[in-house]
């Protein structure tokens, strides 16, 4: 994931709270709360970054804590909280 | 209760933790906000909890309540819940239904069925954001028109049929747990299948005229065993709006929030513009402020010393000291309240026994601070009342001029 472009769905809004923020999609109606102000910053991040790494690096994510950012951005992902960017899928074609 | 000037200090809070420690702090905006629309009702049951019935001249009039809306949207409340009274007899709910739905509030609304005929459920079957949920405190007309009155049951299957027959997606059934009908759950949850609905069970609470049935409406102790296996069971498939918290401490906590988050994460918005803390605390001990007159619900919501108050550590007294304190966190503010038990002791229902032995102490119910009922009797009101015969009498008692021989003569 950490190569890859992601981005906040569309039909997703956050509210920001003393703890973090609180994610909420309009499309699947599913409330989910971000406890720390840095995966916030991740989040909001994603999608003027061309890939989740340098979102990670651009909020002052410690490199050792990234592994622990990837399971919870897969986490949102599993609920279409954050979603692929469609326009920088993963390249295919390279095979010979 | 007053509304501060300002916001008041922020409260040192933790950082980091579980989620219902932050709740406990409150939030910047509710996650769960009722907002009763009038205080008008078809029905007069039993146990209302905001004891409706007439309307309330000062309610909210169209302007008012889409200034409400507005603010919800700025305040990003994704979504509200209203009710009544019942809110469809209101002329202007569908418009205002539509004006939250614009405004990016969600809206999921309660009803005993009345207005929802076959054009209403296929409007809202071509809405993208609405949920309706049905009220109804029985599987069986004799057990739901006890407490709801004479043709209530047969409204609310007839409003399930029609949003089904519309192709309405997972309307919920709504029903309050009581003592009569604690034993029908499984025929409840079918009835739900039938309407392709969901279930949701609450607790019931001695608010409003509530508190006049409460003693014969609870379910009993040994009931709460039977409510909280079945949930532990079903749980997964039923919605509760986590009511049953005060039932963790049987053990296994049931999915969801344990936690009173009157005032922290709830609150209700009630027909005229007043804020309380919770949908069950319509009285004056809860009252946060008004939006008509405290410069919106923002700042109700913000800087009500109440609220601030709730969102401040509380003591528990001596339920402290019981090892499913955890669990449970001393159960439902309201129902101590309208019981008349301190909101520092045990809950009325506390599964491990002491609400029965504090309901027997020496308590005082407080009076209640409005009343929208009927003054007269409708037409459907619920007559609770059946019949019975006294368990020592085997025979018509004799009358003192009767002749025969074997009069009063029990062989």
């Amino acid at each position: 994931m950490l190569d890859e472009a992601w981005d906040l769905s569309p039909s997703v809004s956050l509210r920001p709270e003393p703890f973090g923020a609180l994610a909420y999609h309009f499309g699947n109606r599913r409330l989910t709360f971000l406890k720390r102000p840095e995966l916030v910053s991740v989040v909001r991040g994603l999608g003027s970054h061309d890939d989740v790494r340098s979102a990670l690096a651009a909020a002052d994510v410690p490199p050792a804590q990234w592994t622990a950012y990837v399971g919870a951005l897969r986490g949102l992902a599993d609920t279409d909280m954050i979603r692929p960017r469609a326009t920088a899928g993963p390249i295919e074609g390279n095979d010979t | 209760m007053t509304v501060l000037e300002t916001r008041p200090h922020p409260i040192d809070r933790p950082q980091g933790g579980s989620l219902i420690g932050q709740f406990e702090y409150g939030l910047d905006a509710p996650i769960c906000l009722t907002w009763e629309l009038t205080y008008a009702c078809n029905l007069s049951c039993a146990h209302c909890l905001s004891s409706s019935g007439r309307r309330d001249p000062n309610e909210l009039s169209t302007e008012q309540c889409e200034a409400v809306i507005d603010e919800l949207q700025r305040m990003k409340v994704f979504y509200v819940n209203i009710g009544g009274g019942e809110p469809t007899i209101r002329p202007d709910f569908w418009h205002l239904l539509e004006y939250a739905v614009n405004h990016d509030v969600g809206v999921k609304f309660s009803t005993n069925g009345v207005r929802i005929n076959p054009e209403r459920a296929a409007f809202l079957a071509s809405t993208d954001y609405v949920d309706v949920q049905i009220s109804l405190d029985g599987a069986t007309a004799e057990v739901n028109d006890y407490v709801r009155g004479p043709g209530s049951y047969d409204m609310a299957i007839k409003a399930l049929t029609n949003l089904r027959d519309a192709g309405f997606q997972d309307a919920k059934i709504s029903v309050v747990v009581t003592r009569q009908n604690v034993e029908q759950l499984d025929e409840f949850k079918a009835l739900a299948d039938e309407y392709g609905a969901t279930l949701r069970l609450t607790r019931l609470r001695p608010s409003g005229r509530g508190a006049d049935v409460w003693d014969e409406l609870h379910p009993l102790p040994e009931q709460q065993r039977v409510l909280y296996d079945w949930l532990l069971a079903n749980g997964e498939n039923v919605l509760t709006g986590d009511s049953f918290f005060h039932l963790a401490a049987f053990g296994e906590a049931l999915p969801g929030l344990n936690l009173c988050g009157a005032g922290r994460v709830v609150c209700l918005i009630d027909p005229v513009g007043a804020v309380y803390a919770c949908p069950f605390a319509i009285h004056d001990n809860f009252y946060a402020g008004s939006i008509v007159t405290d410069g919106g619900f923002e700042r109700v919501w913000q800087n009500s010393e109440l609220f601030n108050e709730l969102r401040s550590p509380q003591t528990s007294g001596a339920c402290t000291k019981c090892e499913f304190f955890d669990s449970c966190r001393g159960g439902c503010m309201a129902a101590k309240f309208f019981t008349g038990l301190p909101i520092d002791g045990p809950d009325p229902e506390c599964v491990q026994g002491y609400g029965e032995s504090a309901l027997e102490g020496s308590r005082t119910v407080p009076p209640a601070s409005q009343d929208h009922s009927r003054r007269s009797p409708a037409r459907n009101q619920p007559v609770m009342l059946t019949l019975a015969r006294r368990e020592d009498l085997v025979a018509p008692p004799v009358s003192a001029c009767a002749e025969g021989p074997l009069a009063g003569f029990i062989p």
